[in-house]
């Protein structure tokens, strides 16, 4: 339930960006396309990999291969850290460029947006963490495994939520 | 190789076609053309890319019936809402 407000509350936001690029579509799309469209590529193919090594360590850890699902865990971490990296560069390129949340409506929304966005990466990784800690200790109950498969979901809602976000802010014209 | 088989399945394949959707709508959505359907075109590319995540990553292909319906119909409401505000506002 937790998972699905989260996307119902993203999917008003994403509502909110349509209507405000409504009001001035020329500016937004002439700011769009000042993002770093190969950061934002290479950015999903990330979250998308990512999630892949937690789908692989999920099962991992259900054959009771723990060291195979430890690994895969600490892979999407990397993962992880590199989407922050990568984010990180593209919000200081922006911000040197003039292009900082006050420039106009685009860039406001642009860092509300992936903003919020990169904080439930924040948490995402944090989850990540919890799952290694599982993966590497005692054979875990229903209950555990039920937290772990929680857990890994909020991951790939964390991918989920990017996918929309790439389409409206880099691609939508 | 017992590895290997943990991606080598259904969502090893939706991440696959998950990679190529996104290299697709880059193609489609980033420089060519403004027109309408390439925006639909994009946007429904974003939500077959979620709806693939939620079915294969999250397991809800296998969810009990309201959960998965609620999901399916939550892309295609993103869809419909979002291509709907871009035509018509």
């Amino acid at each position: 339930m937790f998972l699905f407000g989260d996307m119902v509350v993203f999917g008003v936001f994403f509502v909110t960006f349509m209507v405000e690029r409504a009001k001035a579509p020329d500016v937004f799309d002439v700011a769009r396309r000042t993002l770093h469209i190969g950061v934002g590529v290479t950015n999903t193919l990330v979250l998308l990999t990512s999630s892949l090594l937690v789908v692989a360590a999920l099962g991992a850890i259900r054959s009771g291969m723990r060291p195979v699902a430890t690994n895969a865990l600490y892979a999407a971490f990397g993962c992880g850290l590199l989407f922050v990296g990568l984010k990180v560069f593209e919000y200081a390129a922006l911000a040197s460029a003039g292009h900082g949340p006050g420039a106009n409506h685009f860039y406001l929304y642009y860092f509300i947006l992936t903003g919020l966005h990169l904080l439930h990466v924040c948490i995402g990784l944090a989850v990540l963490g919890l799952l290694v800690t599982q993966a590497r200790g005692a054979q875990l109950s229903d209950t555990r495994l039920a937290l772990v498969e929680g857990g890994a979901c909020f991951w790939h809602l964390v991918d989920l939520l990017w996918i929309f976000l790439f389409a409206l802010l880099y691609l939508v014209s | 190789m017992k590895s290997l088989q943990l991606v080598a399945n259904r969502a090893g394949i939706s991440w696959l076609l998950l990679v190529a959707a996104t290299i697709i709508s880059w193609a489609v959505g980033a420089e060519h053309g403004t027109g309408a359907t390439v925006v639909l075109v994009v946007l429904a590319i974003a939500a077959c890319k979620v709806r693939l995540v939620g079915l294969d990553f999250m397991e809800l292909r296998h969810a009990p019936l309201p959960l998965r319906a609620a999901f399916e119909f939550y892309c295609l409401a993103i869809w419909a809402v979002l291509a709907g505000l871009y035509l018509w506002l």
